[in-house]
């Protein structure tokens, strides 16, 4: 009897954990940039004596479900998307190199390019500075061109250029503070080939009709692994019945 | 008792926030010189719950860990400040900011406030000052017997008085320019103050050092755009739907588990 309602409450309790990740997927629906967690469950056998009946399970997530999430157009000239698959590099808290794809970028009193979060973009060459400016464009490349202050329209100056860059996803790590980092000791190469959009945000691409017939699924499931708890718990009352002395 | 419950709770708070903030932008999508709010999102911090990479045994490793979220928050509610169309008033003390800076006002409390609300009026003394009596700032003062005001786009005050051929310059308008807008701290009556994070005023006369254009006889309006507004609202009215579908599943988990269990 121990062994079945063991296995049965790992069902049920990795059946929680998904349901955490379904209704964290489902509070970030309208997080900018945000990408949808992917809950997976695997076998974890233990051997022993007996019949290899008891396989424990085991909740797993991957990185991320990375498929680009819907355009939003905002006219915001800070406000840039991705197009298709990259990454902007940010400057994480602790000092090195982190992967966002929420652009909806402002300027810090320092002049500093920040992301909403308040991460420092970082250019080619460490965290963007900017010069007082009257207008900003940020190219399609990723290329920061500024009017500065008080300069005729034809007086335009490029800065920098955003820091992007396409690893194989396989190679990121999600860290605990949302944001997506290389192995430890890498560093990827910035890729010519991602595309900004300005005036653009990215959306979450949790998509909520399958988050909701997930999350109806896993509880139906976690309905199941009870059931074999009390099946289990009914069976143990039916031995101790048999044993009894009347 | 279950992370879920709490996890949903989060994601129902930050809509609820930005519902405030849309409620807030169409409330305002007639204010002269408003601009609109948007609630800025970001995911809370991850549990690690398994490691990836760690040895699942002696020679293997596990492929992929568990991170596990635990919901979103509002990190900030940013105003844009993108222009507002500009409405033709025809009144002499109406004017619009045509670029970037703010009309400095003078509080009560003596600190400086900012607005992009230009429909001045004038008060027992024959000075400028907001639909709210506070004075603008460098203070404008108007002669006794003055038939009609003239503001240039570049802020200069003249005023025509009985008896004399030529206006007499009264003052000028200044604007104020920061290099974060969006760190002002909206502070209500149209007006927004300094903060830290927008960095210290930079004063100047209209139309130099990158500072925006007085257009007389102009207002600006709301830059809210209602169609947007409503379409967020849509948007975030199912997000929280959805929300509270996930805490009454939960609910309903644990109550079967509550039922089936222990009787």
């Amino acid at each position: 009897m121990d062994r079945m309602i063991y296995l049965a409450m790992t069902g049920a309790r990795e059946t929680m954990i998904a349901q955490a990740g379904v209704s964290h997927n489902l509070a970030n629906a309208s997080t900018t940039g945000f990408k949808a967690s992917l809950q997976h469950a695997q076998t974890m056998e233990v051997e022993g004596p007996g019949l290899p009946a008891r396989a424990f399970s085991m909740s797993l997530d991957r990185l991320a479900d990375l498929t680009p999430g819907a355009l939003q157009t905002t006219g915001r000239d800070l406000d840039v998307a991705i197009e298709g698959e990259g990454w902007i590099a940010v400057q994480a808290p602790d000092g090195g190199e982190a992967y966002t794809r929420a652009g909806d970028l402002r300027v810090d009193p320092l002049g500093r390019l920040t992301n909403g979060a308040g991460h420092p973009v970082m250019g080619e060459g460490g965290p963007i500075a900017l010069p007082p400016f009257e207008q900003i464009e940020i190219g399609g490349d990723g290329t920061v061109t500024i009017r500065p202050l008080g300069q005729p329209a034809n007086a335009l100056a490029v800065v920098e250029r955003i820091r992007l860059v396409n690893p194989d996803p396989a190679t990121l790590l999600r860290g605990e503070d949302g944001l997506v980092r290389a192995q430890p000791g890498t560093a990827p190469p910035a890729d010519a080939g991602v595309r900004l959009r300005t005036g653009a945000l990215e959306g979450s691409n949790v998509n909520t009709v399958s988050a909701l017939v997930d999350m109806i699924q896993l509880s139906r499931q976690f309905e199941l692994q009870v059931k074999m708890m009390s099946t289990a718990e009914d069976a143990d009352r039916a031995s101790e019945q048999l044993l009894r002395m009347s | 008792m279950s992370q879920i419950l709490w996890i949903a709770k989060t994601g129902l708070d930050a809509q609820q926030t930005r519902m405030a903030v849309i409620s807030n932008n169409l409330a305002n999508v007639n204010t002269t010189g408003f601009k609109k709010g948007r609630a800025v999102f970001e995911d809370l911090i991850y549990q690690n719950v398994r490691q990836a990479g760690a040895q699942s045994s002696q020679d293997t490793q596990l492929p992929s860990g568990l991170m596990l979220g635990t919901g979103v928050r509002t990190v900030a509610t940013e105003k844009s400040f993108t222009q507002g169309n500009l409405v033709q008033t025809d009144n002499a003390l109406d004017v619009a900011i045509e670029g970037r800076g703010f009309l400095q006002i003078l509080m009560p409390d003596g600190t400086v406030g900012y607005t992009r609300d230009g429909s001045l009026k004038i008060d027992s003394e024959g000075r400028f000052v907001t639909a709210s009596g506070y004075e603008m700032q460098p203070g404008i003062v108007l002669p006794q017997n003055t038939q009609s005001v003239t503001i240039s786009r570049d802020g200069i005050v003249t005023a025509a008085v009985p008896g004399s051929v030529a206006p007499v310059q009264v003052g000028t308008l200044q604007l104020a320019d920061f290099i974060n807008p969006a760190g002002l701290q909206p502070a209500g009556e149209n007006l927004f103050l300094e903060t830290a994070a927008s960095g210290p005023p930079q004063v100047g006369n209209p139309g130099l050092n990158g500072l925006g254009t007085l257009m007389q006889g102009s207002l600006e309006g709301s830059n809210v755009n209602t169609v947007e507004e409503l379409v967020n609202m849509i948007e975030t009215q199912r997000a929280y739907e959805i929300n509270s579908k996930a805490i009454s599943t939960a609910d309903q988990m644990l109550q079967y588990v509550n039922n089936q269990l222990g009787r």
